[in-house]
Parts: C-alpha cells; structure tokens; sequence
C-alpha cells in the first residue's frame, strides 16, 4: 500500500496539458499531411507509379493525393525528382467529408470536421465502441491509447463503453473484411440512435493495403455512412484525438 | 548404398534449390514428420502449394532447435493423406489450413473444421459443407449433460480488441473446454503476396501483425537477401536489432500493465500504459511511425541514427528503466496480484512441448525456445543470446518472463546503441530473387517465433509466400489453459498470452 503510493509520487503527474497547453511534440520523422506543388510538374507519373494503393494521381497537370487512401510510405516524394510532394509534420489529417481529404496543389489548408449536430448531441458526453474489422491492431492500440493517463480521453467526456448498447458512435478501424461484415452491421444496428461513424485509419477509410481484395470491403463506407474520416496508417493517437476533439468542436477548427 | 535424404537441413535464412527438397511419399512423410518432432523439434510451418496437374504439394518446416538446423521434407498428395494431427496435436491448425483451401482431407484430424474460413483456391471437389464454412455457423465442440452450459463471446468483444469467437463448455464456473474459432479478420494476405515482391509487399508484411511490424519486416528482409544473396551493411543490422528489442520493450510493458489492469491493481496498469507509449515513441523518433513502419527494407533500414538521436534513445531509456523497475516490482510484491497470477491458467511443460507453444509464453513453461538463440542471426551469431524461462507456466509465470526480459531487451538495446558506430551506408540496393528457390526466415518477434517461408519461380517472384505468426501455435495454449478453469479467469489467462487475430488470420 504505502509502496504504491510512494510510486504514484514518484511517477510523478502524466498527463499532457495538450489542448489547453502544447500539443506534445512529434519527431522530426514524422510523416503528416503532405503539400503539393504542381509548378516543376511535366505530369511524368513517377509519383502516381511509385504508389502502392492508387492514392496519387495526376490531375489537370498536377499531383493530387487522397490522403484517406494514403499509407504515409512518402514513396512519391521520393519519386517526384522536383518537389512536387512534399509531407509536413501537421498532424491534423481528419475531415468530415471524403472528398475534403483529398490535397490538391497549393498552399496546405485543414480538411473541416466540426459537426454541429454531433457538438449539440455529444458534445458533453460521447460513448464510443470501437469495432475492427480486419484491422492490424495498429489503429487499434493507436486509438485505446488515448485511455492512458498521458492522453486521458476521460476529461474531455468521451469514453470507450463495452457494449454497442451503451454507444453513441462506432469507431471503426480495418479495411471491413467480408467475414467481419455482418458483425459490424449488427453491432451497428444494436447502437441506438441518434448515433454516429468514425473511421479510423487507411484500411477504414479506403481499404488501405488491402484496397481491391475480394476478402475486403475497401473500407466502412460501402456499409455504413461514415461521419469522420481520420487518415493515416496507423494515424497518431495525437491525429486521432484531434479529429474526435473538432467534430464535437471542443478545439478550434 | 548411402541413405537417401529425407529432408534437406538448413540454417535460418539460407536459401537452398527447392529441387533439392526430397519429396517423400504419403506414409513415409508423416512418419519422418512424426519422428522428427518427436525427436525434439516443432512444426515451424506445414502448408500445401497446389500443383498445376491438380494435386498439392505439401511442405513441413521442422524447426530443430537443439541442432539449430531447419528440416525440411514434402509429399504430393490428391484429396486426402493420413492427418499429423493425432499424433502431433501441434499440427491441427495446419492441417485445417491446408482442408479449407486445398480441399485436402487429413484422416483421422479429430476435430476439422476452417481455421480462417477462407475462399478455396481449387476446383476440387469440397470436403467440407457449406455450412461448415460459414464463419460462426460452423459447428462447435459441444458437451452433453444437464448442467452444462454454453457461453458464447465475440466476435465483437468488449474491449478496445480484435474480433474473435470464443465458445466455452462449462459446468457453473469451471471451464471444461473453450474452443477458438477466428478468421473475422482474414484479409487474403497469402494469396496476395503470391507474384511478388512488388510494391505493395512491404505494406503487407508490415501489417500482417501490425503489433509485430518490426518482426515480420525483419522475417521478410532476411528472405528477400537470403535468395537475392544481399548483403546488409553493419550499421543496419544494428538499427534493425535494436528495433525488434523496443518493439519487444513496448509490447511487454503495455502486457504487464494489461495484466495488472485485469486484477485491479491499477498503480502498475496506469504507468505501463505511459510507459509503453515512451517505448513507442522511440521507435518514432528513428523513423517516424510508432510502429517501426517504413524502417526496415530488404537490403537494410531506410533511416540512420545519428549522435543526437542515440543520446536521446539511451536518455529515454534510463528514465523508463527506473521507472518501468518500480512498476513491475510493485506489481510482483503486491500479495493480492500474485494471489490472482498464480496457479491460473498452467501449461506444463510436457504439454507446451506437445502443442508447440512457442515465445514468453514456451519460456514460462520452462522451455529454453527462443529464435535469437536457436537459430541466430545479425548481431546474435557473433554474441550468443540466452533466454530466460521460468517453471510454473501459469500467469505468474507468463508475467514474470516478461519482465525478465524487458532487463534483457534493454541490455541489448543498450550495448548496440553504445557501441562504437561505424560510418557507412544503411541500405544496400538489394538484387532479383534467385528463381526456383526457397527460404525458410524465422525471427524471435515479442509473442515468439515468426516463420516465414518463399519460393521463387522461374522470373524470381514469389511462387508461394507463407506466414506463420507465433499466435498461431500459441491459440491453441490458450485454449488448453482454460481448462478446468473458472470462467471468470479467461480474461487474465488471455492477456497473458496476448496473441494476434490478424496475424493468425492473415
Ligand atoms: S505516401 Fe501515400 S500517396 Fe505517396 S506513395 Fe505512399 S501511399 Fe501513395
């Protein structure tokens, strides 16, 4: 009892001040949201090549990429020999609308994910159930992470509920395999409404590595209406709380 | 007359000609099978590859562990060959495997049914009903008797987890058997890694266990330079170790602080949980993602360290070795854990033998199995591991391995990090595959053995790439730990394996 407690002193307090104070610091590797540059481009379509899932091509003599599909490799910025693709450190990658994640040339912009029916529904309190479907238990303790005492999701009144009966939202990680399929409709359905989707990753958003495979469904949204869509592979725990934390407008867009 | 071979030796990660792979008949593949692992080695993997007249080959990969030499032998077989499983019971996954896809019947398999319901790749006629394949339909393993009663859990369950469906015969609290049944994430891995490599192959291995990216990217880096003969410069070597000890590091802190969580004791639980995440973080700061994604490639790593961020890895590591120290020691001197940990959920030693258990929870059971020693390779061949065990096999037994091993991971972390660093390249363009080759790649990844196997065809793609994730082996253990059990205790019993669903499902 008394080693416990001394412990607890001597781990000292945890959790970040993040977003009252500073967003904790990401390594100078990271790989965020990319920018694109359209200006050198002779449309060669090295970049579109190099790319393992089809999530850049060459549009109107310039680079685009949808970063709901992107793995985060940077390959076509390694591939593109004249800065055309170029990934920043902004960790701020979800949007509400699919087609917002798509980055066109030009200077670098935030996909918009307020909500303003979700901030009046669930803005005090969210109830979370989390579902994988096919997922590699990346995006999965990625998100579970923001459990622990360093995130704390707890104070900002979401939770992560054991049961869909308890939930407002699913949380939906993996490419939604067809053997998790009916699974995932039927926790679905047992949420009650009104209720709400977020996707969590590559897989969830796009089918990620599995994009195309007839044991996939290249995502949740041939299945479900996805709400908020959180790019990355797995996105970080940091990316994650962001998008929870602007659909329900408790930080500024 | 010297004897004929009956199967082809090999050391980890050494490519051979696959025409020098003896092929056995039916009855003398199984028994070599039989005595080999009888003789003291495990099924590293046992897989079928169809054959364009419509037969199948099949192929056993026989880690021998005392010898430190791979054993491998196949058969080419039609629909049906006498099961391994009866005698071997560590072989009834595989043979499952090799029934769902190829259609090929073991006789004698005492409980056969799809390990991953997964599409067939044969037009041969089904051994199986279409209701057997259907993914929670299929029948389970029931007892009959007045009080018996089933309890069914998942495939959606309440934790932050993977999907999976556990079917529990029990009689009031005691457990009399629990049956597995998974493959809810099956996402056709194998099949797509087939014509490789290509671009897509390291998303693929990175996210077969996605827990376990550094480990399979190690099994898949060594394979790749085993049949492409490429050589990996030094300081890559170093920067992959050290990335498979952190990865190791990680998981091993967030177990013992899911074990602590699952009694209660939350002092334990509440500083894993950051401290895991401090591991992580130092995986992110050599390449960028938490999870080791994108540093490992054939031929090398694609990041360097440099002196500053050396520093900062030893720095971080001195402050999580404190701190790490003082949680696992409150968590091994707290009565009411050890009360709870103890006794729970024992695998013998006999029986880890028999089933082929493999990683910290083999070790726990007082097996010596450890790839890093068995079948070394990088730094391991110039400064031999040696692995702890523990006796008991029970969940205290699985906890204490692995904070036995969190010392080790952080000495070989340490040294490889202190040790003076040679200037020079991390990557080394690696050339094509050989054609007609194969590979047997086995890594010591934190849950245990990772085994992968490719051959190659004429062009130098994959002709045929199989996985075998240590979950594999270790489902099984998990289900015979729940034996005569109380139902009350299977949480505690599985997060003290901890196994992967999609490592198992592929
Ligand atoms: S970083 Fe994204 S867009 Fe670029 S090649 Fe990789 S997956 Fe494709």
């Amino acid at each position: 009892m008394f080693e416990a407690f001394i412990a607890r002193l001597q781990q000292g307090h945890r959790t970040m001040r993040y977003p009252d104070g500073p967003a904790p610091e990401l390594p100078d590797r990271f790989v965020g949201r990319p920018v694109l540059d359209k200006s050198g481009c002779r449309e060669c379509g090295e970049c579109a090549d190099a790319c393992p899932v089809g999530a850049l091509t060459v549009v109107d003599g310039g680079p685009q990429l949808d970063t709901g599909a992107c793995l985060f490799c940077r390959q076509c910025e390694l591939a593109c020999t004249h800065g055309g693709v170029h990934f920043t450190k902004e960790h701020r990658l979800a949007g509400a609308r699919r087609e917002d994640l798509i980055v066109k040339p030009g200077p670098a912009t935030i996909a918009k994910a307020y909500s303003e029916e979700i901030h009046k529904r669930f803005g005090r309190s969210l109830k979370l159930r989390q579902v994988s479907a096919g997922g590699c238990n990346a995006c999965e303790a990625d998100s579970n992470v923001l459990n622990t005492l360093a995130w704390d999701l707890g104070r900002f009144g979401v939770q992560f509920v054991a049961s869909p009966r308890h939930a407002d939202a699913l949380l939906i990680t993996g490419p939604v395999t067809e053997n998790m399929l009916l699974g995932l409709k039927k926790t679905y359905e047992a949420v009650p409404a009104p209720k709400f989707v977020i996707a969590v990753g590559a897989c969830a958003i796009a089918g990620g590595p599995y994009r195309g495979h007839a044991e996939c469904h290249d995502g949740a949204s041939g299945t479900l209406k996805v709400d908020l869509f959180i790019p990355g592979c797995p996105p970080h725990p940091l990316t994650i709380l962001d998008g929870i934390l602007r659909v329900l407008g408790k930080v500024e867009e | 007359m010297t004897a004929v071979a009956r199967t082809i030796r090999v050391r980890n990660a050494v490519a051979f000609q696959v025409k020098d792979c003896p092929v056995l008949g039916e009855r003398e593949f199984h028994d070599e099978v039989v005595s080999t692992v009888r003789n003291g080695a495990w099924i590293a993997a046992l897989y079928g590859e169809g054959q364009p007249d419509g037969s199948v080959k099949l192929f056993a990969v026989l880690a021998d562990d005392a010898a430190h030499e791979l054993a491998i032998t196949s058969t080419v077989v039609r629909d049906k060959y006498p099961s391994l499983t009866a005698e071997l019971p560590q072989a009834q996954a595989f043979e499952r495997d090799i029934a769902e896809v190829w259609r090929i019947r073991p006789v004698g398999h005492p409980w056969l049914k799809p390990l991953r319901f997964q599409a067939a790749r044969t037009d041969a006629p089904d051994i199986l009903t279409p209701v057997e394949r259907k993914i929670g339909q299929s029948p389970f393993f029931s007892m009959l008797g007045e009080e018996i009663h089933e309890v069914a859990v998942g495939p959606v369950h309440a934790g932050v987890i993977e999907p999976g469906h556990f079917r529990f015969q029990c009689h009031g609290e005691t457990v009399h058997h629990l049956e597995i049944s998974l493959g809810y994430q099956h996402r056709g891995v194998t099949k797509a890694l087939v014509g490789g490599p290509n671009k897509r192959t390291q998303h693929y291995i990175e996210t077969l266990a996605g827990d376990t990216s550094v480990g399979h990217a190690l099994a898949y880096a060594q394979a790749s330079e085993g049949l492409s003969r490429g050589e990996v410069p030094g300081r890559a070597v170093r920067i992959r170790q050290i990335a498979l000890e952190l990865e190791r590091l990680a998981c091993h802190t967030g177990d013992l602080g899911a074990l602590s969580g699952d009694v209660g004791f939350q002092p334990t639980d509440a500083f894993c949980g950051r401290l895991r995440g401090d591991v992580l973080n130092l995986t992110a700061l050599i390449c960028g993602n938490r999870f080791g994604r994108g540093l490992l490639r054939p031929g090398g790593t694609r990041h360097d360290l440099d002196e500053a961020r050396i520093r900062k890895v030893l720095d971080v590591l001195d402050a999580y070795a404190k701190d790490v120290r003082q949680a696992v020691d409150l968590l091994q001197s707290t009565a009411s854990v050890l009360a709870r940990f103890e006794s729970v959920g024992v695998i013998s030693k006999e029986l880890a033998t028999e089933i082929g258990l493999v990683g910290p929870a083999a070790r726990a059971s007082g097996l010596t199995r450890d790839v890093r020693a068995d079948f070394p390779t990088g730094a391991h061949l110039v400064r031999p591991y040696v692995p702890v065990t523990a006796t008991t096999g029970d969940v205290a037994a699985r906890a204490k391995v692995r904070a036995l091993e969190i010392e080790k991971s952080l000495d070989l972390v340490r040294r490889e990090l202190q040790a003076p660093w040679r200037d020079g390249l991390t990557w080394l363009e690696p050339g094509g595959l050989r054609p007609h080759e194969m590979i047997v790649s086995l890594t010591e990844a934190w849950r245990g053995a990772v085994c992968h196997v490719a051959r190659t065809e004429a062009t130098g793609h994959f002709a045929c790439y199989q996985v075998v994730d240590p979950s594999v082996h270790n489902w099984f253990g998990l289900a015979c730990a729940l034996r005569e059990q109380a139902i009350s205790d299977f949480p505690l019993c599985n997060k003290s394996f901890n196994l992967s669903y999609c490592g198992h499902d592929l």
